[in-house]
């Protein structure tokens, strides 16, 4: 589990976020939602601790990231996997050589088993063999993304960080980047932070959402909440798309 | 000049995690001979072709130019080992490695930070200064003295080129200058300041690379301030170590 408590940022005296709290469990996707140049990014790295918080406390497992060492900070690195918006992959490796990256960096696996693991990592997100060999630069989008998730998957992380994981991708490749992001969740136990705009992402895999407008926390709740409730903030964010306006006109019309 | 004390001081910082304890040493070792071959090795014709032509070029230079009876035909030799010897083949060829080589630098470093390849290297807790930033400075640095050794012998080859296919001068006068009153100190000299300016190009690189803030215009930027600032900065340290080694 993760815990965010009363976050503060602020860059050249602007103030980003505002007195942020939340907590993020264990084994469930959970969504920032907010849009775009809402602070949700920044939240996000804030948690992960490429921004330094000015106050607040980040608690891994209730460890308190602003008092670790560098050290300790090191060692936290190794369990926490992250899925870049742009996917991040190195142009100067294989798609294989991503993969094995983290392993070879920190693990004392053989040769060997560090490409076994990789492999097993790519089938997991279901990536055929004749790809291994490929460099990102000649693999589409939504297979770097996957890549990007076996990457971030290769030395069995804790915490699992994706920034706006749908972005550039259609419809249907977003579909299977979601359920895969869900089902590695499940499946692991991975407390998962993902950052959204996309409201197909956030109705398909939202076990638990926090909204930030303006960089303070509007709502906060689940997939199955958001048609229940009258929060105008939510409602400014959700309904902006007409055809959730008509799936709510839809469920209103249903009660009645 | 608030801006170049920052500046400074985060490359003083930059360079302690540059230096710092290494994440996996086989991994970042692997990475020097391929730097050297990239930074080094494939900068060997560039500077080959500029060796050999400004040889030729400054050999005739020296022989139109110098027609003073009092001046022995043997100068020309002389002057030519020696401008090569002291300068061009330090100072001269390192100004030409900026921009080559640290353009290069500043962009691939620049590029990965703009599209969050350093950023993964961070959450993974690999130290990405460390790993990126070491092979680089030690391929360019290792390399150099090939290079200065390469420069100095094809520019003298280029003099030598001029006395064999011309009658500006004949060869007895060229190589008698050139062996006259030889200082082997001028050498060591040039590959002590080539190896100094190698870890300048390659340092100052990447950090403006490093801290390159934006999309394709802040690599651009970042190349071109590698190439300016390098620049600016040799041509100091090669004032302090003209003091320090000659006088």
């Amino acid at each position: 589990m993760i815990e965010v408590k009363n976050i503060n940022k602020s860059f050249d005296g602007k103030q980003i976020l505002y007195d942020i709290s939340a907590q993020f469990l264990g084994g469930n996707v959970n969504q920032i939602i907010g849009q775009s140049g809402s602070g949700k990014t920044v939240l996000m790295k804030s948690i992960i601790g490429l921004f330094k918080a000015e106050s607040g406390e980040v608690l891994y497992d209730g460890r308190n990231l602003q008092e670790m060492t560098e050290k300790e900070v090191k060692i936290l690195r190794r369990e926490v996997g992250m899925l870049f918006q742009g996917s991040a992959l190195f142009d100067s490796l294989t798609v294989l050589g991503n993969v094995m990256y983290p392993l070879e960096m920190f693990s004392s696996m053989t040769r060997i088993e560090m490409e076994k693991r990789a492999k097993f990592c790519l089938e997991r997100v279901n990536l055929i063999d004749e790809k291994h060999n490929l460099y990102p630069g000649e693999i589409s989008g939504g297979m770097q993304k996957r890549v990007a998730i076996a990457r971030a998957i290769a030395l069995n992380p804790k915490y699992l960080f994706c920034d706006e994981p749908n972005s550039g991708l259609d419809p249907v490749t977003s579909l299977v980047i979601d359920k895969l992001i869900s089902d590695i969740t499940k499946e692991y136990g991975i407390t998962t932070i993902v950052n959204t705009h996309d409201m197909n992402s956030i109705m398909e895999t939202g076990d638990h959402i926090i909204l930030i407008k303006g960089g303070r926390k509007a709502w906060e709740g689940s997939k199955n909440d958001i048609f229940e409730k009258g929060n105008p903030d939510l409602e400014d964010f959700v309904f902006a798309s007409d055809l959730f306006k008509t799936i709510r006109k839809k469920k209103v019309d249903n009660n009645n | 000049m608030k801006r170049l004390f920052e500046d400074i001081g985060r490359y003083c910082q930059l360079m302690l995690r540059v230096f710092s304890r290494t994440d996996n040493r086989r991994m970042l070792w692997k990475q020097v001979p391929t730097e050297m071959v990239k930074l080094g090795a494939d900068s060997i014709l560039l500077i080959a072709i500029i060796s050999i032509f400004m040889g030729v070029i400054m050999t005739m230079q020296v022989i139109l130019n110098t027609e003073n009876p009092l001046l022995p035909r043997y100068t020309t030799g002389l002057m030519l080992r020696d401008t090569y010897l002291l300068e061009f083949s330090s100072t001269i060829m390192c100004l030409l490695l900026a921009g080559k080589v640290g353009s290069n630098i500043a962009s691939e470093i620049g590029s990965m930070r703009v599209s969050e390849q350093i950023d993964a290297m961070e959450i993974m807790g690999v130290n990405s200064a460390n790993y990126l930033i070491f092979p680089k400075i030690m391929g360019l640095v290792i390399f150099m003295p090939i290079l200065v050794t390469l420069c100095v012998a094809l520019g003298l080859i280029g003099g030598v080129g001029v006395a064999a296919f011309t009658d500006l001068i004949t060869m007895d006068d060229f190589v008698y200058g050139l062996q006259y009153a030889f200082i082997p100190f001028y050498f060591t000299y040039s590959v002590i300041k080539s190896i100094v300016f190698g870890f300048i190009i390659s340092s100052v690189s990447a950090f403006y690379g490093y801290y390159a803030f934006g999309g394709a215009l802040a690599v651009g930027r970042a190349s071109t301030n590698a190439v300016v600032k390098s620049s600016i900065i040799m041509l100091l340290m090669d004032i302090v170590l003209t003091d320090l080694m000659l006088t």
